[in-house]
């Protein structure tokens, strides 16, 4: 018996694979296709999610027997909102050169509707541990695919790796240049990312013939 | 039998109180890391006019490194001899130039009777006396900015750019050194007219070896943003070339 029961490893691993918010549930795809050029991007984005969504889960849950239901979704977009917004600032305060490095991509978080369908699938009707849990596991589902996605974008559009070149320099031609490889330029835009997230699915989806549709 | 969070006045008060903590809870935030916040943005200021003037940490040919934040001020006072503030033929020195906004300043240049004030900082590096330039200008999605220093006969002597949101890997790698580097040594004059740097797609240039066709390689698929950047060049360094060319009589 480990550190969480199996109902609760459960809610952290699900997301992971056969319930991901990305490939299976569809959601989120707005920012994985923006901000997926490169793989450092997708490694804070990934991050960023997963703090806002541990943090917003646990206040929605804790708040859901008061909230009224007319106004629910407001109240979930002003808690992500104000959670972004702290974040930001606290960020440009401590950590400014990262924040300029992340710039939109910390706003970016508020529009992302794997948050708020978290809070109104889950924390709304669980506990504060049962939903922080949730909150994690889909981020970490999220950030998986974002992560995935950086990776294949960067090294065959820019042919590097979190910056560092990977496969040699495409201007003094050495490494697999030497041999007349070239970048795909192509990758670097959102529809690649489309392709790639589609690509995975497929992968899943055959491996798993369970998830497959009627 | 209804809840008693569904009662219309149940609601009202929920929102009131809620947007009173949350803007109460926020405001705070805001208050409470103003200074450090403004801290960073005038070091930020600093460290970009400095980069410029190729005063910077980069090592190699790695990323873009800015001298580090405990040592800007006091290279920023030893690097920069002067900040000049021009407006119209009047030239006056002003230690607080580097923080006029030159966002409002374009605003207010809207109005025909507003002299506009120019920011200008005169460096010493190495025996040479460089200009540095203020510009701003825009992308493809946000505002791009940067600053050129210039020498006596305006030849660049080295750039930096930024951008609010430029695509990554695309537009946003205008703050990349391969791109920057690319300017230093560009002439902004054509003879005795003023051209600008157009940042040129296919020039036959790659690695820009010829400094005086007033172009630099743009960068693929950032056709935009790079127009942005010569548009900005252009426009902003005009304002500035009557100063600049008096210095040579």
């Amino acid at each position: 018996m480990g550190l969480l029961s199996k109902k609760d490893s459960k809610l952290i691993l699900d997301p992971l694979a056969d319930n991901n918010p990305i490939t299976i549930q569809v959601l989120g795809i707005c920012s994985a296709l923006a901000i997926t050029a490169q793989l450092k991007a997708s490694i804070v984005m990934a991050i960023s999610v997963l703090a806002v969504m541990g943090i917003g889960n646990v206040v929605i849950s804790l708040m859901r027997n008061i909230i009224p239901s007319k106004i629910r979704i407001i109240v979930q977009l002003v808690v992500v909102a104000s959670l972004v917004i702290v974040v930001d600032q606290v960020l440009k305060a401590f950590a400014y050169s990262l924040s300029k490095e992340l710039s939109v991509f910390i706003g970016l978080i508020i529009t992302n509707c794997i948050i708020m369908g978290r809070f109104e699938a889950f924390a709304l009707a669980n506990g504060p541990w049962r939903s922080f849990l949730d909150g994690i596991g889909n981020a970490a589902g999220y950030g998986l695919i974002l992560v995935i996605v950086g990776f294949f974008r960067e090294l065959l559009g820019s042919g590097t790796l979190l910056g560092y070149q990977v496969l040699g320099d495409p201007i003094t031609k050495t490494g697999l240049y030497a041999i007349g490889y070239e970048n795909n330029g192509f990758m670097l835009l959102s529809p690649m990312a489309l392709i790639i997230v589609g690509l995975i699915i497929w992968v899943q989806r055959a491996r798993n013939k369970d998830l497959i549709e009627e | 039998m209804s809840k008693k969070t569904d009662k219309n006045s149940y609601t009202i008060i929920f929102a009131v109180i809620m947007v009173i903590v949350v803007g109460s809870l926020l405001a705070g935030v805001a208050q409470g890391l103003k200074s450090k916040i403004t801290l960073n943005e005038r070091f930020e200021k600093m460290q970009n006019i400095l980069y410029a003037m190729d005063v910077n940490g980069n090592e190699g040919d790695g990323d873009i490194t800015f001298i580090s934040t405990d040592k800007v001020e006091e290279a920023f006072s030893k690097y920069i001899t002067k900040q000049l503030v021009i407006q119209g033929e009047e030239v006056t020195e002003d230690p607080e130039a580097y923080l006029i906004d030159i966002k409002q300043e374009e605003a207010k240049a809207k109005d025909p009777n507003y002299k506009r004030r120019l920011p200008l900082f005169v460096g010493e590096k190495d025996g040479k006396t460089l200009y540095v330039i203020p510009m701003r200008g825009k992308g493809l999605w946000d505002a791009i900015w940067g600053f050129v220093a210039v020498d006596k006969s305006l030849v660049v002597q080295g750039v930096f750019f930024d951008h609010a949101g430029e695509t990554p890997g695309l537009g946003a790698e205008i703050k990349q050194r391969y791109f920057m580097d690319d300017f230093t040594g560009e002439h902004i004059l054509d003879g005795d007219t003023f051209k600008g740097i157009t940042v040129a797609k296919g020039n036959n240039d790659p690695v820009n070896e010829n400094k005086t066709d007033n172009k630099v390689d743009a960068i693929a698929g950032a056709t935009i943003t790079g127009d942005g950047v010569t548009a900005m060049i252009k426009k902003d360094m005009r304002m500035y070339l009557p100063y600049l060319k008096s210095l040579n009589q």
